[in-house]
């Protein structure tokens, strides 16, 4: 729940002590210590990692890398993990969203990177996410050519069918599923995109490819196998469920089963 | 002199189609031998990297972000306008038309808009295909609803997160050219300069963000799809990394930069908190459908409980100035009753830096009319988000907004084409300046970054492949190149060489203060005089004392953010400039001098043009050619919206 402002609660501050991961790419890292005297409770964590690196830029030193953009908590760029939580302890949030409100004055807070196989550190709190891309670029989409669609209300979508589409296609890619889970898998990342998409009659044709190209190129990316323990689910930002996990395995082993009864052993022969 | 607009003759309806069939065409065959650079992957670079990829053409699309998903036109909340009448409430591609022309206050081109209202239904069907599960009846037919600026109801969306959905749809789109090997993509690079060989845009200098490589890249034509420079203000809706940066070198490259003083303020922000803050936060402007703007009639109760201000004592200001629209007033408009009732002294919230900058946004009556589950249903994301950051409950007690910057309506001059006055550059979406006048109507970015990106762009770059042929072409080995990265190099490498002592947000945060305060909603001649003396001073502080720890051979977000300030202080004082020129008011600019009892006065006679400033080098003063707009079809009135 969100923690209400206290009265005058604006203006409080808080001291921190922060324990920050330093790396450089392909070497190991370690964390660092450092204090901040007075940190707004109004400030978001990353307008607070701002005032860090201003302090060590004003000394001289190398600020911390991390990744972020629109802080309105719909990108995915952000990806902390803190005090052992990827996007922190508030729940339903990405680390943009979470505010100092939510600490305490004199806690120290320790911040790292995703921590995953898949998710090599590039440096400091950045991490290299482009598997989540290849997984995509595999089957996560629609095949239609730019000016051959249909009038959109040809095909009319029951609504319920609709909004569980768009409960799926909330995932912002953000990744906190995979950093969450100790098998670094994704599951919960292509099965909340297969589910937007197998969901919709759109999506149909292309059903039992997609999930099957998309499986394989998870794998492919290195990310982990599901084990069913669903801490994916507890620290997804955009709260995606577990169910998505549920609808891609039918998808895949469908898939996987109409293909092997649908094979005549016959060579296909292409063109006309 | 500005160049031809190229805008086709024959009468407005059929310009368009007629245009289309005379551009000439690239043979299939032919197209894998093209190289076409896009730069930006939002909804108009996705969506022409998709579209010109799955043509055939060889594709480079780059990106500063670590993922094309990330786009910041994910962040647009509200939806995306399309003339489908699917309501039947009277809408037609004409009205759509007529609106966004009125809504810009008669700044914008009419061929162009009149193509982007056209081109707004083929969108909308395009997009459904790809599976953007936009929100539906009960019946299976896609919803609409109503926007600013707008009679009709005509706006599809995905609950608060269409750009999300619309992007998403794009970046599909764009992955799966990728998987298919017809586009090359390249995150995390950052385009620092435009290569011209013998006049046209023939490739880009990048910064690969993650290993510092500084390189070029040859192309047959470029197109920028870089967005817009709102982050000029330091405070704004845009995401953090958004520059003006690749516009602004093609700028001091040659092309011609249109109205930079047409900027967007937004009126329904959260209110600015404290002096730490990084950027302000939008709460989508459909909330005005069932929301209602107030402030408290007497200075004396804005310091107490909302709750407890009676009924007659609240002035609800947009239902009493303009009655026929009310709460739906275009953004400009409201935005600057705001500030005029916080002016007042009538503003409500903490007080920051002295003065209380915010009024009310009170789903009162609406949740009494329709329940708490219909408003929570409707808009439950923003009032979470709205919970998150001001820790208040917006169920319970109203909303707190003020005006914030959020688009910018100017950006590089194109012609019909897209095109630049460089041959081979095109500019798409907000990055360009053509369809949205001098203020832009809600739900109307998301429609024209992807008609320029879907429609417009396949069709435009083709013609103009046709035209230059495959022979001659550059190499990529020349000395234009050469020396654009030796330029590049040398400017990281003065930025590393300052060795100062203040960080480069710190300017960020002068420059922002200076033009938000000389340039933002109200602007008059004495203030922009001094805001561009100011900024030059600024900029003169920012070579000496900056301060860019490290070497730059590896991710270096503090490189990256001094490069792009050192833009915005260039730029800014370009914008300031635009904004003196212009003695009138129009849209969202507003000049002191030029009103009618808080009313925009428009001066068609000396201003129906659009300004376009050519760069002529650093410290020398930059040159204004004016392109008159010509209506043959819609007659210049005053806006009313009483």
């Amino acid at each position: 729940m969100v923690k209400e402002n206290a009265p005058g609660g604006h203006d409080a501050t808080l001291r921190l002590t922060l324990r920050v991961w330093r790396q450089r790419r392909g070497q190991p890292g370690a964390f660092e210590e450092h204090t901040l005297a007075a940190v707004p409770t109004s400030a978001s964590f990353l307008e607070m990692m701002d005032l860090l690196n201003e302090q060590l830029v004003r000394a001289g030193k190398e600020p911390f890398a991390f990744d972020h953009d629109c802080r309105e908590g719909i990108c995915g760029m952000c990806s902390m993990t803190i005090n052992g939580m990827p996007h922190g302890p508030l729940p339903g949030v990405t680390t943009c969203q979470l505010h100092m409100r939510n600490f305490r004055d004199g806690e120290t807070i320790t911040v790292e990177p995703w921590r995953a196989r898949a998710f090599p550190v590039l440096r400091d709190l950045a991490v290299d996410r482009s598997g989540f891309d290849k997984v995509i670029q595999a089957g996560g989409f629609i095949s239609v050519r730019t000016g051959s669609a249909p009038e959109a209300n040809t095909l009319p979508v029951p609504k319920p069918v609709a909004d569980a589409a768009m409960d799926a296609a909330e995932c912002i890619g953000c990744g906190a599923c995979v950093a969450s889970c100790k098998n670094g898998s994704a599951m919960l990342f292509v099965g909340a995109k297969v589910t937007h998409l197998n969901l919709l009659p759109q999506g149909a044709p292309e059903a039992d490819r997609r999930a099957v190209a998309m499986v394989r190129a998870m794998d492919d990316a290195g990310f982990g196998n599901c084990t069913n323990y669903g801490e994916c689910q507890a620290h997804c930002p955009k709260g995606i469920t577990l169910d998505v996990i549920a609808r891609l395995n039918r998808d895949y082993l469908g898939a996987r089963l109409r293909g092997f009864f649908a094979s005549t052993g016959k060579p296909r022969r292409g063109g006309d | 002199m500005i160049p031809d607009a190229k805008i086709p003759a024959g009468p407005l309806a059929q310009k368009w189609q007629s245009h289309k069939t005379r551009l000439r065409l690239v043979n299939p065959a032919n197209r894998r031998r093209y190289h076409v650079i896009v730069v930006g992957s939002g909804l108009a670079g996705s969506a022409a990297a998709a579209s010109l990829g799955e043509l055939g053409y060889e594709v480079s699309c780059f990106c500063y972000q670590d993922s094309p998903r990330r786009a910041h036109s994910i962040a647009a909340q509200g939806g995306i306008n399309a003339a489908k009448n699917y309501q039947g409430d009277g809408d037609s591609v004409r009205r759509l038309f007529l609106d966004t022309i009125k809504g810009g206050d008669y700044r914008a081109r009419e061929a162009n808009v009149h193509r982007l209202a056209e081109l707004s239904t083929a969108i909308i069907d395009q997009c459904v295909a790809q599976g953007v599960p936009f929100a539906r009846e009960y019946g299976g037919h896609l919803a609409n609803r109503s926007f600013g600026g707008a009679q009709v109801s005509r706006t599809f969306y995905a609950r608060g997160q269409t750009g999300q959905q619309l992007l998403l749809g794009a970046y599909s789109a764009l992955s799966r050219q990728i998987g298919a090997g017809a586009v090359r993509m390249y995150p995390r690079h950052e385009m620092l300069d435009l290569v011209l060989v013998g006049g046209h845009a023939k490739g880009i200098v990048t910064r690969n963000l993650a290993t510092g490589e500084v390189r070029s890249w040859a192309a047959d034509c470029v197109v920028l799809c870089t967005g817009g420079y709102g982050n000029v203000f330091y405070l704004s809706t845009n995401a953090q990394g958004c520059n003006v940066t690749a516009t602004h070198r093609a700028h001091r490259r040659g092309a011609l930069f249109a109205n930079p003083c047409y900027t967007q303020i937004h009126p329904t922000c959260i209110p600015v908190h404290g002096e730490d803050q990084s950027k302000l936060t939008l709460m989508s402007e459909s909330l005005r459908n069932d929301g209602r703007v107030w402030v408290p009639r007497d200075a004396a109760d804005c310091g107490k409980d909302p709750s407890s201000i009676p009924e007659p004592d609240r002035d609800y200001f947009l239902e009493r100035k303009y009655p026929s629209y009310g709460n739906l007033a275009p953004r400009d408009i409201a935005s600057r009753a705001a500030k005029e009732v916080c002016d007042d002294g009538r503003g409500v919230g903490p007080a920051v830096g002295g003065r209380r900058l915010g009024v009310y946004l009170d789903f009162a009556s609406s949740i009494s009319r329709l329940g708490e589950g219909v408003i929570r249903e409707r808009y439950g994301n923003l009032f979470d988000m709205y919970g998150n950051i001001t820790g208040e409950n917006a169920y319970r007690r109203p909303m707190r907004i003020y005006p914030a910057v959020h688009y910018t309506m100017g950006g590089l001059w194109v012609d019909y084409n897209l095109q630049s006055n460089i041959p081979g550059l095109f500019v798409g979406g907000e990055a360009n300046f053509s369809d949205h006048g001098a203020n832009r109507l809600g739900a109307s970015a998301l429609m024209q970054g992807l008609a320029d990106g879907y429609f417009v762009l396949p069709s435009t770059v083709a013609d103009y492949l046709a035209g230059v042929g495959l022979a001659g072409r550059p190499s990529g080995e020349g000395a234009e190149y050469r020396q654009a990265v030796a330029e590049t190099n040398d400017r990281v490498a003065r930025l590393l060489a300052v060795r100062g002592k203040e960080t480069a947000r710190s300017y960020h945060k002068r420059l922002g203060r200076i033009v938000w305060e000389a340039c933002g909603m109200a602007r008059s001649r004495e203030g922009l005089t001094k805001a561009i003396a100011d900024i030059r001073a600024l900029r003169d502080d920012f070579w000496r004392n900056v301060s860019v720890p490290g070497d730059g051979a590896d991710l270096t977000p503090e490189l990256e953010r001094a490069g792009r300030v050192a833009d915005f202080l260039e730029f800014g004082e370009l914008m300031c400039r635009d904004a003196l020129v212009r003695e009138e008011s129009c849209g969202g600019h507003f000049r002191t001098e030029h009103q009618d009892d808080g009313e925009a006065r428009r001066d068609d006679a000396r201003f129906a043009h659009v300004a376009a400033w050519e760069w002529r080098g650093e410290g020398a003063e930059p040159v204004r050619h004016a392109e008159p707009l010509v209506y043959e079809d819609v007659q210049f009135t005053t806006r009313s919206y009483k």
